[in-house]
């Protein structure tokens, strides 16, 4: 499986954000997108997606075989928002995604402790903190196999142990094959390479490196 | 599928979700009607069924705005949508319908039948309206998702989605009521009104779906 972006522009409300943006991302590889803010990291990540049409250029996802034919089949989408509801249990949430795209390698018990919020699958999703909540979308990661995932500013509100786990997460993820690409303002403590959004937008960036 | 359906049902009967609303208001709606007309139980008898087709629609419409806007705002959304390869996703939508109906828009239909007695309706009229309601309200509901799916980004929608649908929903209407007092006036039809209103709902279940699909995926900020 093979990720490729060539040429790839993106625009906002008409205006052109970004262009000649290009990468190529293997299994196993991480690309962590870089940035000032408004130089199009999240667009570029909805428009992998699919979430928002490219304004030009072509990318495509080689290989996915019949389970991900498209980037959207193939991709775990984490932005801003968690997309977890409030209503709902933490645990309830997860079962329903899970339900929803398939299950994956971990339980939904599992995927809580593996993110550190063990025994408190019961609470209501409301009751939790940033940091918690950031987690529990983090876990929705787990409870479904997504080869791809495209992760905007993942550890946003979390602390440095729990930075910590998560780069920790996304090496096992990318050990086992899978590719990760994140817009982030932080360091994510992975190998990954970097694609600097703004002003280098025009040079055609590094390939990633594998890890 | 079955669990967005379990989702979207545990989510309206859960605090905030507002699955009583909807019955509140087509109570106050009925409830004011004697008031205003004056006692005159033959008009009222006679207007009943239009009356409680009105206020079933209009408290339809009450909670439309919700159907996609609460999965904007938290980011479901995208991931329905990014789900299509897997549920299509006018299916996704047409699981989100039916969900909204049977938390919001059934208990309106169970109501019917309480509140026509406030309108001195005759039991053979009330039951043939609450089955109307019953076969015509869910088209209500997918026309319902194929404006709310043209307002989901728009802060304050809710009007904006009664104005556009409440158009749309005039035959329902029509053929709803037609056949309600076919049932009970002698010379008119039930059965043809009827048949229409259940096409009308069969209709629109593809076709408010499959168009709120598509502007829920152009729609995408």
């Amino acid at each position: 499986m093979r990720l490729i972006a060539e040429d790839l522009g993106g625009e906002r409300g008409g205006e052109a954000v970004f262009s000649g943006i290009g990468f190529a991302l293997d299994p196993g590889q991480a690309l962590v997108v870089t940035g000032p803010n408004g130089s199009g990291k999240s667009t570029l990540l909805r428009i992998i997606a699919g979430l928002l049409p490219k304004a030009e250029g072509r990318l495509l996802l080689e290989n996915g075989g019949d389970d991900f034919p498209s980037v959207a089949s193939a991709c775990h989408y984490l932005g801003h928002q968690n997309a977890m509801k409030t209503a709902l249990s933490v645990a309830e949430n997860l079962r329903f995604w899970r339900d929803f795209n398939g299950r994956g390698d971990s339980g939904v018990e599992e995927a809580l402790e593996t993110v550190g919020l063990g025994g408190i699958g019961h609470l209501p999703f409301g009751y939790l903190s940033t940091g918690q909540r950031r987690r529990a979308a983090i876990a929705k990661l787990l409870v479904s196999h997504r080869p791809l995932w495209l992760l905007d500013e993942p550890t946003a509100g979390l602390d440095k142990a729990s930075e910590a786990r998560f780069a920790g997460l996304m090496t096992k993820h990318c050990v086992a094959g899978g590719m990760i690409v994140a817009a982030t303002h932080l360091p994510l403590g992975i190998e990954a390479a970097e694609l600097r959004m703004g002003e280098a937008t025009e040079r055609l960036l590094q390939q990633g490196t594998p890890s | 599928m079955w669990s967005l359906f379990a989702r979207d049902i545990r989510l309206n009967i859960r605090a905030g979700g507002g699955a009583l609303t909807g019955v509140i208001f087509f109570l106050a709606v009925i409830a004011t009607i004697p008031f205003g007309v004056g006692p005159d139980l033959k008009l009222l008898s006679r207007i009943g069924p239009a009356i409680l087709w009105i206020g079933a629609l209009l408290s339809c419409l009450l909670g439309l705005d919700r159907l996609f806007q609460a999965d904007r705002e938290d980011g479901s959304l995208d991931l329905l949508v990014l789900g299509n390869d897997r549920h299509m996703l006018a299916l996704t939508v047409l699981v989100k319908c039916l969900a909204h109906w049977a938390g919001s828009v059934l208990p309106l239909v169970v109501a019917a039948p309480l509140l026509g007695l406030f309108m001195n309706m005759e039991p053979l009229g009330i039951g043939a309206t609450a089955l109307t309601l019953l076969v015509g309200t869910p088209a209500i509901t997918f026309i319902g998702a194929a404006g709310a799916a043209v307002a989901v980004a728009l802060p304050r929608g809710g009007l904006l989605i009664s104005v556009l649908v409440l158009p749309l929903t005039i035959p329902v209407l029509i053929f709803g009521v037609s056949a309600s007092y076919g049932a009970t006036a002698d010379p008119d039809p039930f059965l043809q009104p009827f048949l229409i209103l259940a096409a009308l709902t069969l209709f629109l279940g593809v076709l408010g779906p499959a168009s709120a699909a598509l502007a829920l995926r152009h729609g995408t900020d």
